[in-house]
């Protein structure tokens, strides 16, 4: 197979990766208000991902700049036209790093309420922005015939692509409901089971709609594979969260992303980023580094990529265990004062 | 201001900022972790207390280094996306192996150490500590063979059909003598900033425990983290001199013109002084330049090792380099600032550096003060290797201008490989657009600035804790039938390490 292709393989799946995993904190984020109506309950809720979430959102810097390697016309389009929405994702996710890591250095209510703002903030933004920019790279966006964009950030919020961020958010608000049933026991586990029930229907519907509109407007006819089974898998989830299968409801909603994620890029191929115009479109042929280049980190990945996988899957081996509410300790930080 | 200006300015003050954070946290890890080491292997309870201390320190720094440093991998197709076009061939490899040999492990294993202390056996735990400060060290590795691949081009060829580099040679890329050089000299300079942090803040509780007439605590917690400090200072201070030299006598055959901006000189000169003292004009033009204090010959010997070498000065490089690359660019840096962070980089280091000499004398034996002053001079020095790694930065790139992409010069160096600044910039991204993102992280970064600070004094004043049990699973293990030390059975334990 041509080295181009295998690279835009691999970058699918880094975004898998990325998406399954930082999907699941995003949504814990997110439901901190919904679920987390004690201050103990929020750092339940905190702590089921407090030591993967930095390794999560790794997967998205390796992303990142294997598309630079790999693709730099892409990295270089993409980043530059798609501005604004960056702009906004970057600024959620550094208030959502250190309110992660500073929330529980100072013990004060003001501050803690500040961390949790953040905490949301910086996962919903991410969570929508990700869906609309995925919904623009589908559907095509304005460029010139040097590959720059040329179309306005209100381009990018057309009625196809927002369903796309709809889409996103629904499916890491469920996929972190049902994380949390997984990760957490007592009351946080009851009502994540109950909120997990509810969201998987609403998202089946969004998240099937949007698919089947991909499907029918963008895609070619493989990908019916990816639609059918983005179906199921989200049947399943609603199924198994009914009967309360925590694990594998857990299965299906990963499952369902890794779907979304294979529709999404075997819609776009073979372009990394369609234009409106085709003759315009960056493809895995003119938008690609040298073989030379993909060689080398062909090498790099196909070597190092299991380790990583090797090594985060022992973390979430290590911190299997299910967290509750009991098992809080008091406030351990300081308080800017001294009492 | 046009993009290309703002563009500049935001590249500078966010790249810079990161750059607060980042030396802190490549020599903290390492330090903690001898820190730790020494707890598992004496199984003193100081270090215990001391690994904890520092280490809540490192964790409040290393939050604000990965937030920071996320706008990094992002922007250079922000706002230089023609420059990334041109380079990304050769420039993305080391930035995407940065992500997967070194970010992978720092954040997960990071994770595995704090959340761990009573989850994993303690050999294990201690392992975590010192991979992550590898994998810190490594992310340098690589960032900096990026970097030093856009001082001095080296494995890679330029395409006239497609306009843009190609990289022919990874190991060259990995092996760039620049980088050689460059790497060697920020780790020092961040185990510099890392030791003299360490001392600082351990001078002035040791002053303050001794006054409080608490000289056990004095003595036997926080000394050893003086001298802890104050070695690492002086090593590190040594070595950040002689990876200097080295850097300067690279620079003098790759980049001369920084060399020659470095100084204000204006015309080609046999034995070059090295002017300590100058003023001039603001015009960037160095015959404005007078200098005060000199020291006779000492620039030819930076940056060759012979107190009579000739030196090129600005004018004549200006002139070779219109022969070379066009005559309608101005190929002189801003001279003020070449000129002034260099001095500023040198002077601010190698004081702290002098400062650990004179203090391990006085920590001598089993020595403690009381003295005020000294406890006062700990905090005072804290910032000034923070300062000269910024003032590094700034020579470095600054000194780089007009290009971003500097030229290799090497007769046998790669051809054709080179791109002036003003041609990286986006094409596509308005001013208004860079001037939004500019406000936006200069405001947040603004204020994360304040509240890391606030922390960071906080902590810094709370002290080592006045116990700290053993919180490993051995320690907790009940009798003899209780082997898998992982297992404790009862889930309901509190998390000895929430967030
Ligand atoms: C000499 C060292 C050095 C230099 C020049 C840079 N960095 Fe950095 N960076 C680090 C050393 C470092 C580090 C010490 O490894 C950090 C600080 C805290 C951390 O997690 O890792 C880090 C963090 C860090 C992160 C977050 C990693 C995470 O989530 O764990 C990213 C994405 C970058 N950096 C990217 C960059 C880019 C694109 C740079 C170039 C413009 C850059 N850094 C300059
Ligand atoms: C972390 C340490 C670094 C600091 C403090 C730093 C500092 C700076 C500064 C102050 C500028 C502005 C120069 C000017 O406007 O004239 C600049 C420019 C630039 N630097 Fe660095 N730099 C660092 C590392 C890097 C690295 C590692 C890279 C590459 C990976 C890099 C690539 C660039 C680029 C692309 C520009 C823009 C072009 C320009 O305006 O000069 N820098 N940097
Ligand atoms: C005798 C003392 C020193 C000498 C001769 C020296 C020399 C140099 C030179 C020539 C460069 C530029 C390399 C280039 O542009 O190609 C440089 C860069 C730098 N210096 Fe120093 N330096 C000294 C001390 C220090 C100290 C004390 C620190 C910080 C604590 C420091 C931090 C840096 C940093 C961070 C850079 C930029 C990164 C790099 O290019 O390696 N230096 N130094």
């Amino acid at each position: 197979m041509d080295l181009a292709v295998i690279w835009f393989l691999l970058i699918a799946v880094l975004w898998t990766g990325y998406l399954v995993l930082e999907g699941f904190d995003f949504g814990v984020g997110m439901l901190l208000p919904v679920l987390g109506r004690k201050d103990k309950d929020r750092r339940v809720l905190i702590n089921t991902i407090g030591p993967v979430w930095d390794g999560n959102e790794v997967w998205l810097l390796t992303a990142g700049g294997a598309t630079f390697a790999a693709f730099p016309e892409w990295y270089a389009t993409m980043f530059s036209g798609f501005y604004i929405p960056l702009l906004l994702i970057l600024v959620a996710l550094i208030v959502r790093v250190v309110a992660f890591e500073w929330r529980g250095k100072i013990d004060d209510d003001g501050w803690r309420a500040w961390a949790d703002r953040a905490i949301v903030f910086g996962s919903v933004v991410p969570a929508i922005l990700w869906g609309v920019a995925f919904g623009n790279l589908v559907r095509g966006v304005h460029l010139d015939a040097d590959h720059q964009y040329v179309g306005t950030f209100f381009d990018l919020l057309n009625p196809y692509a927002l369903l796309g961020g709809a889409t996103t958010f629904l499916i890491f608000l469920t996929h972190g409901a049902i994380f949390l049933a997984l990760k957490t026991d007592g009351d946080v586990r009851h009502r994540a089971r109950a909120l997990a029930t509810r969201l998987s229907v609403v998202t089946l519907l969004v998240a099937g709609g949007w698919a089947v509109w991909t499907q029918i407007a963008y895609s070619t006819t493989w990908t019916w594979l990816a639609t059918g089974v983005a179906a199921v898998a989200l049947l399943g989830t609603v199924r198994a969260t009914r009967v309360g299968r925590e694990g594998i409801a857990f299965t299906w909603s990963a499952v369902a992303i890794v779907a979304a994620v294979v529709l999404i890029f075997g819609s776009m191929f073979p372009d990394v980023m369609p234009a409106l115009d085709p003759a315009n479109s960056l493809t895995v042929d003119n938008a690609s580094s040298t073989d030379y280049t993909l060689t080398v980190m062909t090498w790099v990945a196909v070597i190092l990529t299991p380790v990583v996988l090797l090594y985060q899957g022992w973390t979430y081996w290590v911190f299997r265990k299910r967290i509750t509410a009991e098992q809080i300790p008091e406030h351990t930080g300081l308080t800017f004062l001294r009492r | 201001m046009e993009a290309l200006e703002l563009a500049r300015w935001q590249f500078g003050i966010t790249t810079v900022y990161h750059f607060i954070f980042v030396p802190l946290t490549i020599g903290l890890a390492p330090l903690v972790a001898i820190m730790q080491t020494a707890w598992y292997r004496t199984g003193n309870e100081r270090w215990l207390r001391l690994t904890k201390f520092f280490g809540k320190l490192m964790l409040i720094n290393f939050a604000i280094g990965v937030a920071t440093g996320i706008v990094q991998e992002f922007q250079f197709g922000m706002n230089w996306s023609e420059y990334s076009r041109f380079v990304g061939d050769v420039f993305g490899a080391p930035l995407a192996m940065e992500a997967l040999a070194a970010f992978f492990v720092e954040s997960t294993f990071l994770g595995l150490w704090i959340f761990g202390w009573d989850k994993l056996p303690k050999k294990i735990h201690l392992a975590c500590i010192w991979a992550v400060a590898i994998a810190t060290n490594l992310s340098a590795y690589f960032i900096l063979a990026a970097n030093s691949w856009m001082q001095h081009p080296v494995g890679a060829i330029f395409n006239l059909e497609t306009g843009r580099a190609e990289m022919v040679d990874i190991v060259a890329v990995l092996t760039n003598p620049t980088l050689l050089a460059a790497f060697p000299h920020t780790i020092a300079a961040a185990f510099l900033t890392s030791g003299t942090f360490v001392a600082g803040i351990g001078a002035w509780w040791m002053v303050r425990a001794s006054r409080r007439g608490d000289l056990d605590l004095a003595r036997d917690v926080y000394r050893p983290a003086v001298r802890l400090g104050l070695v690492t200072m002086l090593v590190a201070g040594i070595a950040v001199a002689g990876t200097g030299d080295w850097q300067a006598k690279i620079m003098f055959q790759q980049q001369p013109m920084k060399m020659a901006a470095a100084e204000g000189l204006c015309a080609t000169e046999d034995g070059a002084s090295f002017s300590i003292l100058a003023v001039g004009d603001l015009a960037n033009d160095c015959s404005g330049v007078t200098h005060l204090i000199e020291i006779p010959g000492l620039t030819s010997f930076l940056a060759s090792g012979d107190f009579t070498a000739t030196v090129e000065g600005v004018d004549d490089l200006q002139a070779r380099y219109e022969e070379l690359y066009g005559s309608d660019v101005d190929y002189v840096p801003n001279l003020a600032v070449t000129y002034w962070s260099f001095r500023l980089m040198i002077g601010l280091g190698l004081g702290s550096a002098l400062l650990a000499a004179a203090s391990l004398w006085l920590t001598r034996g089993r020595r403690v003060t009381d003295k005020r002053w000294f406890g006062v001079l700990g905090i005072i020095a804290i910032p000034m290797p923070f300062l000269a790694s910024a003032f590094g930065w700034i020579f470095t790139e600054m000194g780089r201008q007009p290009w971003v992409v500097h030229p290799n010069p090497d007769p046998t160096g790669v051809d054709g490989v080179w791109l002036l600044t003003m041609r990286g910039v986006s094409t596509s991204v308005g001013a208004g657009s860079v001037i939004g993102s500019m406000v936006t992280f200069t405001a947040l970064y603004g204020v994360l600035a304040v509240v890391w600070f606030r922390l960071m004094k906080r902590y810094a004043s709370e002290g080592v804790a006045d116990t700290e049990t053993d919180p490993s699973p051995e320690a907790r293990r009940t009798g003899p039938d209780d082997t898998d030390p992982t297992d404790d059975g009862a889930p309901d334990r509190p998390l000895s390490f929430a967030y």
